[in-house]
């Protein structure tokens, strides 16, 4: 682990243990974050994105378990430790931001009693020092804190967002965790909270893991990109180089699905069928039946992630570049 | 493309300048709204004369055959007029023409029945639209059953068949056996359409029929909606908040700011040449992953419109980068702004300024 890498994740694997016996929904994922880095994760629902998340944060509850691989976070694997021990490390080292703010926000509560009840759980200060901070942090993502005050229907989608947003800054944390925030706003409020996440990172510092489901929305954030499907990363890199030269046809797929507002209209086909069912995942390579170039060995043979010039990629069209 | 073009030339030759609303210069409108009007009761207060504005004063027109995208913000009224047109609530002003008959004159529950088979609609969460406890087939059936009773038993399953078969689901005969969760999110939103279709329906109304699905089974959906304008004859309303979809899809666009349209027209023109400001703000906001790297920290700040008793007044007018002292006072008609594109309609004084400042300099 050198000395600029936050986090590493060495093969983790994830499974759900179903009453048609274990499901392996993220199968042997290797991911660093370097300080200060934004890394987005891209797949469809279901490929195991947010259970990868889940199992970095350790926030994965039964049915699903983690049956192998290590998280390493600033020295210590999180897999290994007890709910005591991460509860030290929870929110003040690493924070997590949850998908629906909506669900996530406690209704009957304010938003400033909820900021506290988090900052109480991990330190003792005093009244002065909570509404100092929670109004600071308010301030940090364009809130006025008289918010602080409000109830959060009385709040708009991103203001919601921003709240969360606000409340994992907190204990300004070296990692913050984001499964999918921007899903339920439209356009507009993505984008500009897009914007505001970067800018706070830029400022101060923090390291950003990125879920979503819709690549366009980390293209011009993220530095790093992994591409997820069927619990296996399929391509991960910089993510200007996956976006120009996409080097796997999922990925590839995944780019082609969206229409562009300038330019020529032209027909595009998304990804056609769905993902396989975990439970029994195709042979060979487990996109072969959606695949667009799909040849015969895709069906015996597993693919490994192969170094194509700056990215890995999961695919055995590349497989003959690293014999040679 | 091309047939677009000649309507345009057909419009330029007949339409005024100052068209009166409605417009209705182009083919035969299928449905038509003027001076629909919505408003809502608010306020905790039992006695509260406070109404909330949903929908203000709209004139709009869908034609046969055409795909209409209605964009906006949430809470912009867009789903407002999908109820309003479904007849889920009662406009509280203006009224809805179908074939140029009112809809408020529909008495008779055979006419009801007629309108609703002719104009469903197609719900945005297919996970939540289709019965968990009943197979596919059910809705399908019921349907069928309800609306086309010329139908024998025989004939409502080769109707069945067809209408999965028409939204890209096979094998058809085995997906109308299964149950909603055997069923992938874009497969049941599929059947959303299935169903809708099986009413042989003129006009379908979809409220954001794919935000709820991956991005990379939209596509495909959008794809379905287009296939069936062309085999079946549908129009369809589309409501959505990603205008880049809108523009994949839609023969023409509304812009929707605060209840009131801001911006409609031919998709491309408008598209290609926003003249309000919020819709220069939609397109902006866009991710475009073709685009070069470049972060911009455009003011989207997103102040909601005051659309509670609201002052005359631009609602736009908090947020916009170009307010000037007029836009606080008068609220801007929607209108035709240059005569080169007659379908083209913004509400927007800054704009009408500009065009007319551009036609007649020798004023200035």
């Amino acid at each position: 682990m050198s000395s600029s890498t936050l986090l590493e994740v060495t093969d983790l694997r994830v499974v759900y243990d179903t009453a048609r016996g274990p499901v392996e929904a993220c199968s042997g994922v290797n991911l660093t974050v370097g300080h200060g880095e934004f890394v987005g994760i891209v797949g469809e629902s279901g490929c195991g994105k947010s259970t990868l998340l889940f199992g970095i944060a350790q926030l994965l509850s039964p049915p699903a378990r983690i049956s192998g691989g290590r998280v390493d976070f600033k020295g210590h694997n999180l897999v290994t430790m007890t709910d005591k021990q991460l509860s030290a490390l929870r929110w003040k080292d690493y924070s997590v931001v949850m998908q629906s703010a909506m669900n996530a926000l406690n209704p009957v509560r304010n938003i400033g009693d909820q900021f506290k009840d988090a900052i109480l759980a991990h330190e003792d200060w005093s009244k002065a020092q909570i509404n100092d901070r929670s109004a600071e942090v308010m301030r940090l993502v364009g809130i006025d804190p008289v918010h602080l005050r409000s109830f959060p229907h009385q709040l708009s989608g991103g203001m919601r967002q921003r709240a969360m947003i606000a409340m994992a800054l907190l204990f300004t944390p070296d990692l913050i965790v984001m499964d999918e925030p921007t899903s339920a706003l439209d356009v507009v409020a993505q984008r500009s909270l897009m914007v505001q996440i970067k800018e706070l990172q830029q400022q101060l510092g923090f390291a950003v893991i990125f879920v979503t489901h819709d690549m366009s929305l980390v293209s011009h954030f993220s530095d790093k990109l992994l591409v997820m499907y069927a619990g296996q990363v399929v391509e991960a890199g910089p993510t200007r180089t996956v976006f120009d030269a996409p080097s796997h046809p999922y990925s590839q797929g995944l780019l082609d699905a969206f229409p562009s507002i300038r330019g020529p209209k032209v027909p595009l086909t998304g990804i056609p069928g769905s993902p396989p069912d975990l439970g029994k995942p195709p042979s060979g390579c487990r996109f072969n039946p959606r695949c667009p170039v799909v040849e015969e060995r895709c069906y015996e043979q597993k693919p490994e992630l192969y170094q194509v010039g700056a990215v890995l990629s999961r695919c055995l069209l590349h497989s003959s570049e690293v014999n040679r | 493309m091309s047939t677009n073009e000649t309507t345009e030339a057909v419009e330029a030759v007949t339409a005024p300048v100052t068209v009166p609303v409605p417009v209705t210069v182009p083919d035969r409108p299928l449905l038509q709204t003027v001076g629909l009007s919505r408003h809502f009761k608010v306020g905790a207060k039992l006695f509260s004369h406070q109404s909330l504005h949903a929908v203000d004063n709209l004139d709009m027109v869908i034609n046969e055959r055409e795909i209409v995208a209605l964009v906006g913000e949430s809470g912009s009224g867009k789903s407002t007029i999908a109820r309003l047109l479904a007849q889920v609530y009662k406009p509280t002003g203006g009224q809805i023409l179908y074939q140029g008959k009112s809809l408020a004159s529909l008495r008779r529950r055979k006419e009801q029945l007629a309108y609703r088979s002719d104009v469903p609609m197609v719900f945005q969460d297919p996970f939540a639209s289709l019965n968990p406890v009943y197979k596919v087939s059910h809705g399908i059936m019921r349907g069928l059953k309800l609306h086309r009773p010329e139908l024998n038993a025989e004939q409502r399953a080769a109707e069945a068949i067809r209408v999965v078969e028409a939204v890209g689901l096979n094998p058809a005969a085995e997906i109308l056996e299964r149950y909603p969760y055997e069923l992938s999110g874009g497969q049941r939103q599929r059947i959303g359409f299935a169903q809708a279709l099986a009413y042989r329906p003129k006009l379908i109304l979809a409220d954001e029929p794919v935000s709820m699905l991956d991005v990379s089974i939209r596509i495909g959906l959008l794809n379905v909606m287009a296939q069936l304008r062309e085999q079946e004859g549908v129009s369809f309303l589309y409501i959505t908040h990603d205008i880049a979809s809108a523009r994949y899809v839609s023969d023409r666009i509304m812009v929707m700011y605060g209840g009131h349209v801001v911006e409609s027209g031919p998709t491309e023109a408008v598209l290609a040449d926003p003249q309000h400001p919020y819709t220069q703000l939609l397109l902006a906001a866009v991710p475009d992953p073709r685009a070069p790297l470049a972060v911009t920290t455009e003011a989207a700040r997103a102040e909601p419109p005051e659309v509670i008793d609201p002052k005359p007044g631009c609602r736009f007018r908090a947020r916009c980068p170009i307010a000037v002292d007029k836009c606080h006072q008068i609220t801007p008609k929607l209108e035709v702004l240059s005569p080169a594109a007659p379908t083209h309609n913004a509400a927007c004084h800054v704009a009408a300024d500009r065009h007319a400042g551009q036609a007649a300099p020798a004023s200035a």
